[in-house]
């Protein structure tokens, strides 16, 4: 480029290739411009392409800072037409929503939590408790099969990863008490440990954390891939209940196997208890038994049961809550997927808190 | 003067599995041309273009695109070749994660050392260009399908690249936005010298646009030229395509 009074010269190529190297250029030649009217011509220049056009009126917006006032003249047929068709001057900066203050913030959070957070979670619960009850006597409304389909994915399919973590589980804490049992001779006590705390405690809990792992994140992607899909809406227009057919079935597929579930991890931590008792303590199978016998008292039984129906609720409560609520295509049924297991794990600790505190 | 070829697809086959899907298809595609490949729902359109681009390894022929052997190019150079093209994917292909703004500048940052206030005025005509200015701190899902496509289209013709592909643009869209999109494709060839290759089913949109036409049935290529040599030469499929074996019988023709 060459400036020749209040005129400057454009030649050669404007593209994408020189765009930045031509605005650094003519901000150095203009620099001093003493005139307050700049025309730019484009008689020499033998190509430019639409990025080259937006250039051109950046640099108009950089000399118009300066009170310069720039315009365009010459140029081939092809160059003036794509001026034309690529030049939009009317470029308003594009402003980002105002940002609110802390305590604003913290306002809309709250106001948030009640409204999108609470009031759906219980009008969900609702509707989710109010349609498990009455369709277990309606099951002729339900899809043939579903709660089968359900009971193995959610149940079935977790009985070997939920049986070998439960008896890892069993083996480690029967290992880390036997040192300790064996310093004050109390070697038999490895069989009360190991038993309460698999049967109302340990087993609950292993179980419900693999479930919430596992089922909780696929009924949140499950639930939040249909709707981005349009499927729940397409549910809806055939008068079916979203929640009625897709959560229903899950809710009785995981109230039904949890408590097998549950009795599987007790029965394989006791099992990993028990080998540690025979290896590290000299127990045998025969005295463990007959110690259980006597330990094992029927409310801890039922503590771990009832433990594992409200984990069940809980978890599908959960993963469906967030599945429903996803709002941003693919991206947002990764997120709503993280935050179902997040919350779910954290509600059954919570739970679990307080029914330890309700039982003892 | 004839235009030199920007594609050259010889005796392609693809297929899944056992199934074929693209038999023996050959075609060019010229410079500064606009070719439209048609045919029916499912005849195996939408997995030609991406073989074409790559995306899919052949079974067996050869693509030639901006003269580079598609199947004997190493990574590297494929990417290179990837920075002359403008892809629009039929269900928009922006990122959700990101604004329509920074979908858009995205390969002006990633591939080049303009000034950010330079990238955002760039950003800006594209979106003025398909009439979408107000999108630009919008997120995709924030988008209604027309605004979608037209927002990929935005990103798809961002670097100002020299081919461009279209995977149904118009698809979905009114028939006022159909016709602008028509004429912005028009502007990139006439103006930007822009070798578009479209995928439509649109008929209006076809007869607007369409330097040439590939026409492919049931994976295989049926004719390729321009659609007033489709029709002299009697090309039955080409004629109920467009429904005028409703209009003209097709036995009535010569």
């Amino acid at each position: 480029m060459e400036l020749s009074g209040n005129t400057l010269f454009i030649k050669g190529s404007l593209s994408l290739s020189n765009a930045e190297s031509f605005i650094k250029e003519a901000m150095v030649l203009l620099e001093g411009f003493g005139y307050n009217r700049l025309d730019v011509n484009l008689d020499e220049l033998g190509y430019m392409d639409s990025i080259g056009v937006a250039t051109l009126v950046f640099l108009q917006e950089k000399m118009g800072n300066k009170d310069l006032q720039v315009n365009f003249s010459g140029g081939r047929e092809d160059i003036r037409k794509k001026m034309e068709i690529f030049f939009f001057q009317d470029y308003i900066e594009p402003q980002k929503a105002g940002k609110l203050s802390f305590f604003e913030k913290m306002g809309e959070g709250f106001e948030r939590l009640l409204r999108d957070y609470m009031a759906s979670f219980i009008v969900l619960m609702a509707n989710v408790i109010y349609w498990s009850v009455s369709d277990i006597f309606k099951s002729k409304r339900q899809r043939k099969g579903e709660f089968y389909n359900q009971a193995v994915l959610i149940g079935v399919n977790a009985v070997w990863i939920v049986g070998g973590l439960a008896f890892i589980i069993g083996l480690v804490m029967a290992l880390q008490s036997s040192a300790q049992l064996r310093n004050f001779g109390a070697n038999i006590y490895i069989v009360d440990l190991t038993v309460i705390a698999m049967m109302s405690e340990m087993g609950p809990l292993i179980t419900a954390i693999v479930v919430a792992g596992r089922s909780g994140s696929s009924i949140a992607a499950e639930i939040a891939t249909m709707k981005v899909t349009s499927e729940l809406d397409a549910l809806k227009t055939m008068a079916l209940q979203p929640v009625r057919f897709v959560v229903v079935p899950k809710m009785h597929g995981s109230l039904v196997t949890m408590p097998f579930l549950t009795i599987i991890a007790n029965i394989m931590g006791i099992l990993g208890g028990m080998f540690i008792a025979f290896v590290s303590l000299d127990i045998s199978p025969q005295v463990f038994v007959n110690r259980m016998a006597e330990t094992l008292v029927n409310r801890d039984i039922f503590i771990g049961i009832v433990k594992s129906l409200v984990f069940a609720v809980l978890i599908v409560l959960t993963g469906s809550f967030y599945g429903l609520r996803v709002k941003e295509g693919a991206e947002g049924v990764g997120k709503v997927t993280t935050t179902a297991v997040v919350v779910s794990i954290t509600l059954v600790m919570v739970a679990d808190s307080i029914m330890g505190l309700l039982f003892y | 003067m004839t235009p030199a070829n920007i594609i050259e697809v010889r005796n392609l086959s693809a297929s899944f599995g056992s199934r074929e899907i693209l038999s023996d298809i050959s075609f060019d595609v010229r410079e500064k041309e606009i070719t439209v490949i048609l045919g029916g729902s499912g005849a195996g359109k939408s997995v030609l273009l991406k073989h074409i681009l790559g995306l899919y390894e052949t079974r067996g022929g050869s693509i030639r695109l901006l003269g580079h052997d598609m199947a004997e190019l190493e990574e590297e150079d494929q990417q290179q070749l990837y920075l002359q093209m403008g892809v629009f994917y039929q269900n928009g292909g922006l990122l959700n994660s990101l604004t329509v703004g920074e979908n858009i500048a995205l390969p002006l940052e990633q591939h080049t050392d303009l000034d950010e206030e330079l990238i955002t005025r760039i950003v800006w005509t594209k979106l003025q260009l398909v009439n979408l200015p107000e999108a630009y701190y919008l997120y995709p899902s924030q988008l209604s399908g027309g605004m979608l496509k037209r927002a990929a289209l935005a990103r798809a013709i961002v670097m100002d690249p020299p081919l461009l592909f279209c995977d149904e643009p118009g698809a979905g869209l009114d028939p006022i936005s159909l016709a602008s999109l028509d004429k912005l494709i028009l502007n990139l060839r006439e103006q930007m010298g822009v070798s578009i290759v479209i995928i439509t089913h649109e008929v209006s949109s076809i007869l607007r646009i369409a330097d040439r036409i590939v026409f492919i049935d049931q994976g295989k290529m049926i004719f390729q030229g321009t659609l007033n040599e489709a029709l002299k030469k009697n090309v039955e499929q080409v004629y109920q395509f467009f429904e005028m074996g409703r209009l003209f019988p097709i036995d009535d023709l010569e």
